[in-house]
């Protein structure tokens, strides 16, 4: 099996039901797409599938060969955020960050769907399967709408993703 | 061990491999599965994977809605009907693009909350359900395949006729995406005269015959019996069945 993930082509070796979610992460060291509830029902694995956004939990890999996938890691980087990343910054949008990849790459992908400036019930709609349990979502969905709207500040001198902190990324745990 | 894993590439070739269905688990959209393959319910050691069979065609020939296996609830979803009322509400945007008519109808109860609510309409709709395996290829009326022996079977096909008269779409459940229905009613008053179907309430939906008949909306009871789990209490289900059926009637009888 083959998948193409942020731009990188590569021969999968994980077990055919495996779920995408564990092939990114266990196989792939790409940990953007974090390993909630498991069922469907959080959305924080939520990743594109050939520009769709799926949950990868419930995405047996053998189900998506030869597909494009992209992670929230390849929609930007720290130095260069994506509209939707710098809006989440811009906002307060995100606080334990657990849930916000999946947001993220939702947002994105309604975004992109709309072509234009998003209205309040249609970033409802398209966010209602992703939970966030820390900042009530409101300023979540105004950083979308900002974002769609173009209405972004630039963001600099953001740290280095890790820097100053201890190394706490243990393989096999969900965050 | 990992599973052998089966990929056909035609519906003939699904219907071939999946032979009388013994040991196979069948993957369609893989929403249902893959969650209980995470909680280690589940542990395949053949899958089926239909995503490349072709049954995912959705047409309209004339007045007949013909809908494969395959098709997503996501499509169904689309505009305003019966249909696309229950479709709406599944799961949420991403599970309702990998989820399919087929795997709704095929996924039963369980503690979490009972699954398949698509199954209300499409007997209200009078959908005929055309499967394949253990004793060869057969149609018959959604509400049929339903309570019948359902292992040995394939869905290939659900279709009906486009509803000629009123219909109802009535269902109750928590406002967030997740919560399987407390209870769904669906009503359709056609040519050949009013069919009702009741999901969510059970391991697989029901047609209300009783009520048909009567008109009656506590005859609900006569071919429901509804179950306690995590999302409502039987004697809750129960009330508000009677008051989720009135209201069908009232719409669809005006």
């Amino acid at each position: 099996m083959r998948l193409t993930v942020n731009g990188i082509e590569s021969e999968i070796s994980s077990p055919p039901l495996t779920a995408l979610l564990h092939v990114l992460r266990e196989e792939l060291e790409i940990l953007s797409p974090k390993a909630g509830c498991q069922q469907g029902g959080c959305g924080t694995c939520t990743v594109l599938v050939d520009g769709e956004p799926r949950r990868s939990c419930l995405t047996p890999v053998a189900m998506i060969d030869g597909a494009t996938i992209t992670t929230l890691e390849g929609l930007g980087q720290a130095e260069a955020l994506s509209p939707v990343q710098a809006a989440f910054h811009n906002r307060y949008a995100a606080q334990c960050g657990f849930c916000t990849p999946g947001m993220i790459v939702a947002a994105t992908a309604l975004i992109e769907r709309k072509g234009g400036a998003v209205e309040r019930d249609e970033v409802l709609e398209a966010l209602g399967g992703h939970y966030c349990r820390c900042t009530g979502y409101v300023k979540i969905v105004d950083a979308v709408m900002a974002a769609s709207r173009g209405d972004i500040e630039p963001v600099e001198d953001l740290p280095a993703p890790g820097e100053g902190e201890p190394d706490v990324l243990v393989k096999g745990s969900p965050a | 061990m990992a599973a052998e894993t089966l990929v056909p590439s035609s519906a003939d070739e699904a219907v071939q491999l999946f032979g009388d269905g013994e040991g196979i688990t069948v993957f369609a959209g893989g929403t249902i599965l893959m969650s209980e393959i995470a909680a280690g319910r589940l542990k395949p050691a053949r899958a089926l994977l239909l995503h490349r069979s072709g049954l995912d065609e959705l047409s309209t020939d004339g007045d007949v809605v013909r809908i494969g296996a395959m098709v997503p609830v996501a499509a169904l979803a689309e505009g305003d009907g019966l249909l696309a009322r229950f479709a709406q509400r599944v799961a949420d945007l991403e599970v309702r693009a990998a989820a399919t008519v087929g795997g709704n109808l095929c996924g039963s109860g369980g503690l979490g909350g009972q699954k398949g609510d698509l199954g209300a309409p499409l007997i209200a709709l009078g959908a005929r359900v055309r499967s394949d395996g253990k004793g060869g290829e057969r149609t018959e009326p959604v509400e049929d395949f339903l309570a019948g022996d359902r292992t040995g079977r394939l869905v290939l096909e659900i279709a009906y006729d486009k509803p000629s008269g009123p219909w109802s779409a009535q269902t109750m459940r928590r406002r967030h995406a997740h919560s399987y229905a407390i209870a769904n009613v669906a009503a359709c008053s056609n040519g050949d005269g009013l069919r009702v179907g009741v999901s969510g309430v059970g391991s697989v939906a029901l047609r209300a015959r009783a009520v048909e008949q009567s008109r009656n909306a506590e005859d609900v009871l006569k071919d429901v019996d509804p179950v306690d789990d995590a999302v409502a209490s039987a004697e809750y289900r129960r009330k508000m069945l009677i008051l989720l059926v009135r209201r069908a009637l009232d719409e669809v009888e005006g």
